[in-house]
This record gives C-alpha cells, structure tokens and sequence, in this order.
C-alpha cells in the first residue's frame, strides 16, 4: 500500500485529519495524542460515540445500563477517553465531509462550506444498516435497526408501540434487548437465519467466548420476558395501508406455516455495510469481500488504503463491530506513526494485530451465522420496491437487466434510478446488485458495485462559503 | 480469423454514432458501430439534456430544425421513450443592453422557425415568477424542452441493433487504415473489420483519428459540472439557461416530471484522459449556488443529492466537425460537438445517412467541414 508521500513530513506541522468520532476514530485520535500529534477530529454528528455508543443530547440524564444495555461499560469506557482527549485534539462536530479532492476535505457546518487541508487522512466513517427489501418496505413505519436504535438514544423514542425486529445479525438482538429494556412494546423477533447455521459457526464464534455469552444472554432475556422469537423465517410482506402505514408482517416459518404479527412499526437489517464513499472519492481500491458478499474498502492489515496518505479503520472499511474498530483505530494510529518514521513500539503493533486476528475469526463466524439473504433478491415479488427514494420496483430494475442488457450496477442505475435518489444507494444498491445478478443469471461480483458521487449525504443550496471574518468572530 | 465485413463500419457509440447506425440501417447500409466503453458513456450520457435550438450558430439551426422534427417522432420512431418534452426554453440575461442582443437573434431569418419571443420587465416576471430581481429580460423558445441524456444513445443502438446493426461495446480500436479501396480496423482483442467506408463519432476522441488520416483538428477536452437536487413538485416547465458573456454566470436548469431539478454550468473540469474519467470538482457547487441563488432565489431551500461529470471535446472555434474527409474517400467524420450536441443526434445522425448513402445532403453543413482546419491561421468562437 501507498505510503511515499508522508516520509519527509514533520510532526509538528503535519496536518493530520480523522473523520469519524465513533470508537475507530476515538481510539486512533487518542493514539496519535500520546505520540505527540494533534490531530483534527470532522465528525457528522453533535456529540462523540459514533452510532453503536451514540450519545444521548445534552440534558438527557438516562444512565448508561438503560441506554447501552449489555454494551454500557464499553460505552462509558469509551465517552471517558474521549471527554480526556477533547482539549488535546482539534474536534469539529457538526461537520459533514461531503466531498474531498488530494489533500483537501469539503466540509459543511451549520450551512457554512470550510475545506480542510490535510497530509494524512484517517477516515473512521462507520457504517450503516445493510438491507433487503420486503413487499410493502415503503410504508411508513418501517425503519432499519440502526434507526430504531437512534430514535431510542437520541431521542428517547420507540419507533411504535408493538414493533417487530425482523431481519438477521447481532444487532437484531441487540436492539430488540435495548427496546425491551427500555419499556418497549417487543412484538416478535423474526430471524431469517436457522439454527443451523449458528450450531455450524460454533467454532469460529468461540474465538471469543465472552462475546458468545453477551449473544446468548440477549438472547434469554428476550425468551424469559416471552417474546416470540422465531429463527429460519422467510420474509413475505408489510401489511398495512398507505395513509395508516404499517399494520402486521407476514413471514414463513421455518416449519412451512404463515406467521402474521400484528404491529405498528417494523425495524429491519441484515447486519451492516461500511460507509464507502469517500475512501471511492479519494479513488481508493475496493474489494469484494467473499465471507459478508460485499465490496469492502481494501486496505492492509493496518489500514493503509491504495492511496498515498489515506488511511482507514473501523466498519468503514469492513464490518468487524465496534470492539474491533477500537483496536484498528489504534493499530491505524501506529501505523501512520510509522510511516512518519516515529518511534513504534513492535510490541504495540504486535498486540493490536493478535487481537484484530482473534476479532476477524469471529466476525467471518458471525458472517456464517447470520448469513446476507441473497435468495430473498431472486425471490422477490415484481411489485415490491427496491429503491424506496425513487419507488422503482424489482420488476422495473429487472427489465432493464433483460430487455436494455443492463448487467452492470451503474448501468442497470442509469436506466432505471434505482440508486439514484436521497440515499444515492446507500441503502439499496446493495439489493438492487443481487437483483442484477439474479436477473443476468450471474454471481453478484460480476455485476459491480455503485460509484460513489458527491455529496455523500444531501447539501443545502443554501449552502455558503464561510467568510474569513465569520472564522474569527465568537 | 476472417476480417468481418460491412457498408459502412462506424467508430465512437455516443449519441451521434448510434444515431447514425440507425438512419444507415433505414437506408439499407450494412453496418457495424465499434465503442471501446460502452454505449452512450461519455459526452452522451451525462450532458444537462438540453433539447434546444435557440441560442445556437445560426447557420446550424437548419440542421437543428432537422433534429427537431425528428425528435417530434419520438418515441414511435425508434419505439423507445427517451423522456422528450417540448417543454419550452427560457433564454435569460441580466443586462439590459443582451436583450437588445436576444431580440436580434429572434429576428434573423434564420430562426425563423423557432417562433422566439423576448419578454422583459414586469411581463417577464409575471410570466416567470421565480426568476429573480436581477433577470431583466429573456427569450422563449416554446418548442424547444428536455429530453433524458442517460437513455438516448443507448435506445438509439438498442433500434440500431434490431434493424440488423451490429454494435459492438467494450471493443477498442487499435488501428484503422485504408488498404486499396477499403478501410481495415484491427481491436485490442484482435478483431479485424473491414469496409468501404467509414464514419467517426468518437466524441473527444474524434481528433486522435483524424490526425491520423493527417486532418488535425484544434479540440480540447473539458468535463461538464452537473448537480442535481432532491424531487419537489413538478412546477418549473421551462427551461431556463443564462445568456451572458461571463462564463461564471452560463448557468441552467430543468425539472423533470418526477420532480428532481438539474442543474448545470458556471464552471468545467479538465477530465482525467488516462482512466477516462472527468471529475466534478467541489468548487463548482460553490459556484452555481451562488449563481442559483441570483437567477432562482426560491430554488435554495432544497437540497443536491448528487453531482457528475463527463468527457466532452470542443472544437476551438465552438462548431463540431461533420461531413466528408476533405483527404480520404469514403471517411466521413461526426465529432466535437463542443457541448452542444444532444439536440443535434437525431439530426446528426439522419444528414451522415444520408451523405454516407447518396454521396450528399439537403441539409446545410458546410461551416462544420473538417477542411476549415487544413489551412487555418486564426480561429474564432462562432457560439454564443
């Protein structure tokens, strides 16, 4: 990986910027302090924590086991360090870096447009709920896990009164827990993985038994305050009307029979996808990542991206969860300490990658257990939407892919729109590529994976430059 | 391998390529269209849409007419749907002396066709609410609209291929020449193609062909900006495009039916030739925000979810290359359309079927000759 632009750079003039103040960007930010740098810490949201360890606004008071549940001391460990770092680095919240070109963010704050200068750039950006689509997805109500779980830390809101989970992966659980902890209604958890698949992952997910345990005491809470939980479902439909929104979920149970929930709100996820887009604008390499059947971004066991000067760590480059993103934070820190030819210690390195070994057997285990349900693409009904901003259904898409030979993602976009809306595929290209695949009768490797294009999340044409006295002014 | 035979073998699948592939299989010419992409990627598929006849080279607009009448046919004529709307163009300025300038294009002969009326003042305002207090006067163009860039070049060689053309994507050429009689083209791949006449449309790349038939031609190559923002209700039918001679304030913009705003202007990028690829550059939102917010104030409060960039090739007097060789029989040239090609397609293609076949045309194209070049010493921008 490219690393030749840093080596004749001095560390105290040295710009270096992270964009991500979630635990990759914490970590990596507190590593660089103990080496003497004062890194610029541009983060999207108001308050540190990034998602997973969201924190709550000023003058909310809940307390950590009723917000983070099972993940309260990692919470606090992490908030503690951060409120230490924050007179050492320069943090900027509220900044979304919407665009960047070599050496240069675009950031916007408050309406205000700033570009940022940097010599190396660490991006921690994270990542977002990973979708499939189900018939009747677009009525109001149905959320992505990761929503659900903002709405409750945010703003302490439940998405609905009786909410059903539906979807596989850690987070099914998690925020079931979190809802039920919090006095939620908890309808049903409905998990498209089978048993099977988990008993088969056994091995790998005992690399970190401790974890495992976590897993399994969600688990039990839920079945000892008798929510329905049902494994090996098969997604049929939202039920529900478009003024009312969503009113019950039909699945196929795993024993053939048709289940149907009652609700008012649905969260829905299969497990997370990294947050691309400005490793792709800075023209870093991406790869297809077999065992999650994603592009994730490439980078070296340490984070180094294809691009000079640009790093990477935590679920923005692939999905490892937040315990990981700690340790790479820290092991990208070590290495961009390297490169600057600081002194690192061997042991310090060493460490960090143990652990990050140890972490990768887990989340390939994770991967078998709560497999992407690539079938359900294929099996999607002609009339269900797949690109909720643009309302194109899976028949549209797939007439394209047939009639217009659009077997390439950014193709089958062009002709149909599906990615081209609010969320510029971040929530739906990913299905769209595996009904591609599906209708072009090819692996969904082959069918490519969509281009990022500025801005990475909507921009005010209200929009200004910020003026030089503005900078200055309190 | 056999070299494969053809009437006439076509390099560059943009717009003008398919177009033309199309008209010579309605004229019964055997043809093959070569694109080293794929069809309609560059210039064609990312341009603002802009289906207009106003504004041009005056001794263009018969050709534009041609394209025009054509595009009326769509969607029977290629039987696909390319988003077409006559829905009028507003031509605007905001010096009181360029509408005496708008008036004076209105009232050449030339535009006759056009049926072009200048508003000014409290009537232009009135008509065209949303326009700000510094518009001070424009000229509309009723039947000339917006059509959908992404879906043209590819639906004219989809009509192309199932009139019996044979277009080939991701086939690069790695030398062309004229043996005896017949032009020989060989791929990276190793195909060999071989015809009696030949047609370039290769865009940006157009100049690299034709010098080596010793025909050079002054073009350069820029990447348009583009922006779009999210969808709000359908309000704004016309186009609207800003005449002026500050090339920062050349903005425009469109609504579609489906309610996103195009936006496009005031800046353009130098694309990177080497991967192909031309990038929007973060200063040019800067740019046309500020210059959004003069030309449509209201337009602020919404928001762009997206920006992009293609390869265009302009010629340095502004006016694309189109016709014969002026040095080898049986080539024929389409190419540097200088940012203003879209609406000419159809019509483009038509005037090369027609030359190809009949050895002539009934449109007027003698300004857009490739031997303007031959022995030119100074060039000019006819283009306003």
């Amino acid at each position: 990986m490219a690393t030749a632009r840093l080596k004749n750079l001095q560390k105290d003039t040295l710009r270096v910027v992270i964009v991500g103040a979630g635990p990759a960007g914490t970590r990596c930010a507190e590593t660089l302090v103990a080496a003497g740098i004062r890194p610029i810490l541009l983060d999207e949201n108001r308050r540190d924590g990034g998602q997973i360890y969201r924190r709550q606004p000023e003058g909310f008071s809940r307390d950590y086991a009723t917000l983070y549940g099972s993940e309260a001391e990692k919470a606090r460990a992490l908030h503690q360090s951060f409120d230490r770092l924050r007179e050492q680095i320069d943090y900027r919240p509220d900044t979304l870096v919407w665009s960047l070109t070599p050496g240069q963010l675009c950031c916007v704050s408050q309406g205000k447009h700033t570009t940022v200068d940097y010599d190396a750039l660490i991006l921690c950006t994270g990542a977002t709920d990973r979708l499939m689509p189900i018939e009747g997805w677009q009525l109001a109500g149905t959320y992505s896990l990761g929503g659900a779980q903002i709405a409750l830390k945010a703003q302490a809101v439940s998405i609905g009164r009786r909410v059903v989970f539906l979807g596989s992966g850690p987070l099914l659980y998690l925020v079931a827990s979190q809802y039920l902890k919090a006095g939620a209604k908890v309808a049903a958890v409905l998990d498209t993985s089978p048993l099977r698949k988990r008993i088969a992952a056994l091995p790998k997910l005992l690399a970190r038994p401790g974890l495992l345990f976590t897993g399994m005491k969600l688990l039990a809470q839920l079945y000892l305050a008798r929510i329905p939980v049902h494994l090996g479902v098969e997604p049929q439909q939202v039920l529900g009307e478009a003024a009312s929104g969503v009113s019950a979920v039909r699945v196929r149970t795993a024993g053939g029979a048709t289940l149907q929930v009652d609700c008012d709100a649905l969260a829905l996820g299969y497990h997370l996808r990294p947050e691309t887009q400005l490793a792709d604008l800075a023209g870093c390499r991406m790869r297809f990542h077999e065992a999650s059947q994603q592009w994730v971004l490439d980078t070296d066991e340490e984070g180094r991206t294809s691009v000079s000067g640009v790093y990477a760590a935590g679920d923005g480059t692939r999905i490892r969860g937040a315990d990981a993103a700690e340790h790479a934070g820290r092991l990208v820190a070590l290495a961009l300490l390297q490169d600057l030819q600081q002194p690192v210690h061997g042991e310090a390195l060493a460490l960090q990658r143990r652990v990050l070994t140890v972490m990768d057997k887990f989340s390939r285990g994770l991967y078998q257990a709560f497999p992407w349900p690539a079938a359900q693409a294929k099996a999607l009904a002609d009339e269900a939407i797949v690109c909720r901003c643009e309302m194109i259904t899976a028949g549209e898409l797939r007439s394209v892919v047939r009639e217009k030979g659009a077997c390439e993602v950014n193709r089958a976009k062009a002709f149909s729109r599906v990615g081209m809306g609010r969320c510029q595929g971040r929530y739906c290209s990913q299905a769209g590529a595996e009904v591609i695949a599906a209708a072009a009768g090819v692996d969904v490797e082959r069918v490519g994976r969509q281009r990022g294009q500025a801005p990475v999340k909507p921009l005010s044409m209200l929009t200004e430059e910020l003026k030089q006295a503005e900078e200055v002014a309190p | 391998m056999s070299a494969a035979q053809t009437d006439v073998l076509i390099i560059g699948g943009g717009l003008m390529g398919a177009a033309s592939a199309f008209f010579l299989r309605q004229r019964g010419r055997s043809v093959i269209l070569l694109e080293r992409d794929q069809i309609g990627q560059y210039a064609s598929g990312v341009n603002f849409g802009n289906v207009r006849r106003q504004g041009r080279f005056l001794g263009q607009l018969e050709l534009a007419n041609r394209s025009f009448a054509l595009w009326k046919r769509l969607p029977e004529l290629i039987d696909d749907d390319l988003e077409f709307i006559a829905s009028g163009h507003m031509r605007v300025c905001y010096r009181e002396d360029e509408i005496a300038e708008l008036e004076a294009y209105a009232a050449a002969p030339e535009a006759r066709e056009l049926d072009l009326c200048i508003f000014s003042g409290r009537e232009l305002h009135e008509r065209f609410p949303f326009l700000g207090p510094e518009v001070k006067g424009g000229s509309y163009a009723p039947h000339d609209g917006h059509a959908n860039p992404r879906l043209a070049a590819p639906a004219f060689a989809r009509a192309a291929r199932r009139a019996g053309a044979i277009v080939e994507e991701r086939c690069e050429v790695t030398s062309v020449q004229k043996v005896g009689g017949q032009f020989r083209v060989t791929t990276s791949d190793g195909r060999e193609y071989r015809a009696e006449q030949l047609l370039i449309t290769a865009g940006a790349w157009g100049e690299k062909l034709s010098a080596q038939f010793d025909e050079p031609v002054p073009l350069i190559t820029k990447g348009p900006q583009m922006s779009v923002t999210e969808p709000v209700p359908y309000a704004l039918k016309t186009v609207i495009g800003v005449y002026t001679k500050q090339p920062e304030e050349v903005l425009y913009f469109r609504q579609i039916p489906r309610g996103n705003i195009i936006i496009g202007g005031c800046n353009h990028t130098k694309p990177d030739m080497l991967n192909r690829r031309a990038h929007f550059e973060p200063q040019s939102i800067l740019k046309q925000l500020q210059q959004m917010r003069r030309l449509a104030p209201q337009m602020a409060n919404l928001n762009i979810i997206r920006t992009w960039s293609g390869i265009e090739g302009y010629v340095s007097d502004s006016l694309p290359v189109m016709g014969p060789s002026g040095k080898v029989d049986g080539l024929y040239y389409a190419f540097g359309f200088s940012g203003h090609g879209f609406q000419l397609g159809p019509g483009v293609g038509d005037v090369m079927a027609e030359l190809i076949s009949t050895g002539s045309t009934s449109t007027y194209i003698a300004p857009f000759k490739i031997s303007r070049f031959a022995n030119a010493t100074e060039l000019r921008s006819k283009a306003s």
